[in-house]
């Protein structure tokens, strides 16, 4: 069975309203693990005191903005290539998830840059580039909301996601390409010199899977109510050619 | 509760603001959710009797 089989719409409501307790259920049980694994039972950090408490929401809500738009461009490219709706819906659903993680990122970001570096902002390579990734999702959003006919909008959405995955991959390795600014690097490398101890990094991941679970259940509920929406909407140009 | 020391106010406005944010982001997808189906319903039933 191919996988292409899923672009059907009517396949992927019902492979999606099987998977979506199962994903839901996994989701709130990894995030509450995590989140209250890091909040109440991890040590404080010898610099940063019992600010590295928000490294638990900080991390895994960046890292899953960025991955989000990651989706979007992959839903975003098989859109533009193959013409399935189902990928061009699912790149829309998704926008709204990565903005809000996005704004997560940027809030708790300044939260606990405040005490620990003294300002709340600091034109960093790493905080603009997140700056401009979330500006892009709200440029994104509004080309959807913008344009009527959905085949236009879902091309011209393509091209500008496209674009911004410069400001994506920038927000994620802009650390690596310059050794500058104020934001610490990676918390997660291949390198065991640059992770954070094992006694954050348990917690840390189990919270960066619980995000990623709850961003997956989020994008298959927004895109089954797109889906139906953009049926709604061809039953309705039906009924008035009729 | 931890004790989280001069940094209490700190940590935990971060946590409400990703709390408020996470829950008003899963509360409009909930009822766009919602809508969406009630509205795809009455279509579909609307188009079976050929009424709109």
């Amino acid at each position: 069975m191919s996988l292409w089989e899923y672009a059907n719409p009517a396949r992927f409501m019902r492979l999606t309203e099987r998977m979506l307790p199962v994903l839901g259920a996994l989701a709130v049980l990894t995030v509450l693990m995590g989140v209250i694994w890091g909040f109440f039972f991890t040590p404080d950090d010898y610099k940063q005191g019992s600010t590295a408490k928000i490294l638990y929401i900080h991390v895994p809500s960046a890292t899953m903005a960025v991955s989000a738009w990651f989706m979007m461009l992959a839903g975003s490219l098989i859109w533009l290539v193959r013409r399935h709706h189902v990928s061009a819906l699912a790149a829309k659903a998704a926008a709204p998830v990565g903005m809000v993680l996005t704004l997560i990122g940027l809030v708790t970001g300044a939260i606990w840059g405040q005490p620990m570096w003294g300002t709340w902002w600091a034109w960093d390579p790493r905080l603009t580039s997140f700056l401009i990734l979330f500006l892009f999702y709200l440029g994104y959003i509004a080309l959807w909301e913008a344009i009527e006919d959905p085949d236009t909008a879902a091309d011209l959405t393509s091209v500008l996601c496209i674009v911004g995955s410069v400001f994506a991959v920038l927000s994620r390795y802009a650390v690596n390409f310059w050794n500058q600014g104020l934001h610490q690097g990676a918390s997660l490398s291949l390198d065991e010199k640059e992770n954070v101890s094992d006694v954050f990094w348990i917690p840390l991941v189990i919270a960066i899977v619980g995000f990623g679970l709850m961003f997956a259940t989020l994008v298959l509920v927004r895109t089954r109510t797109e889906i139906r929406l953009r049926r709604a909407s061809a039953l309705m140009s039906r009924q008035r050619r009729a | 509760m931890p004790d989280l020391g001069k940094y209490a106010f700190t940590v935990l406005s971060a946590y409400g603001a990703t709390i408020v944010l996470l829950a008003a982001l899963i509360a409009v997808t909930w009822v766009q959710s919602r809508r969406a189906k009630s509205r795809l319903a009455e279509i579909e039933v609307s188009s079976e009797t050929g009424s709109v």
